[in-house]
């Protein structure tokens, strides 16, 4: 869409949970925006954040919607880079099989090196 | 250095807004260009004229309005956060069937393209939130 001339390396960093605020679901809404300008994604999930994957979301009492199913229509956006910070997993009791779609789990250590390497970082 | 810059958190209740505003005036007075400022989230509220505070406390809006002039930054607001939020400007107003707009002087309704493209183009992209 957008002829930029050039690629970065621009990673979004999911810290917040998906619900209570809305930074999760912005921050997916830049995701698939921004996969238009074709560039070379990263996706980060840390902190709380690691609950925006969580399967099976219920968000009926809530009142708000069940945006989860939406991750699973990043493939076709190609955004394929999805990366879980190891620790943060731990600490709430998950492990990648409660995720709702494949990721790449990275120890804090690497998910700081990798940080190192990106040209943006967009922190949600 | 070209600096693009991202606010996402609302005037008065976040450090961020005056963070980002002390930073863009720090990076002018040393000679950088901003290429962008892109307003997310609650971020969009720092772009409604209605902003009243306190006499005797800064008025936010108005600085950046006033930023914008001076040194001619683009301040970005994103549409779709700001729908949600009720800020608007007279074309977004008549398009949703509002019978107000409440943009500030110097800020404009964009999409997130804006966001990506400011991501791509500055040097660096410094981002103001919680």
């Amino acid at each position: 869409m957008e002829e930029a001339g050039e690629t970065k390396k621009i990673m979004y960093v999911n810290r917040k949970a998906p619900y209570g605020t809305i930074y999760a679901l912005e921050a997916l809404e830049v995701v698939l925006i921004g996969a238009a300008f074709e560039q070379d994604v990263y996706m980060m999930f840390l902190d709380d954040g690691v609950f925006q994957l969580k399967k099976e979301q219920d968000t009926k009492a809530l009142g708000v919607k069940n945006f989860s199913p939406t991750y699973r229509a990043l493939e076709m956006y190609d955004v394929e880079k999805i990366y879980v910070e190891k620790e943060s997993m731990e600490v709430r009791g998950l492990t990648a099989d409660d995720l709702i779609i494949p990721v790449e789990v990275k120890s804090n250590e690497e998910v700081t090196k990798m940080m190192t390497e990106m040209d943006v970082l967009l922190n949600f | 250095m070209k600096f693009g810059i991202m606010v996402n958190e609302g005037p008065y209740t976040h450090q961020a807004s005056d963070s980002a505003y002390n930073f863009v005036a720090a990076a002018l007075e040393k000679g950088h260009e901003i290429y962008r400022i892109f307003f997310y989230h609650d971020g969009v509220n720092n772009g409604t004229r209605l902003t009243t505070p306190p006499q005797d406390d800064r008025n936010i809006v108005n600085r950046w309005s006033a930023l914008a002039e001076k040194h001619e930054i683009d301040l970005v607001i994103c549409v779709a956060a700001a729908q949600r939020r009720g800020i608007a400007d007279a074309d977004e107003s008549k398009r949703n069937g509002k019978d107000a707009d409440n943009i500030a002087p110097g800020f404009r309704i964009s999409g997130l393209g804006q966001l990506l493209e400011a991501s791509i183009q500055a040097d660096r992209m410094v981002v103001f939130g919680d």
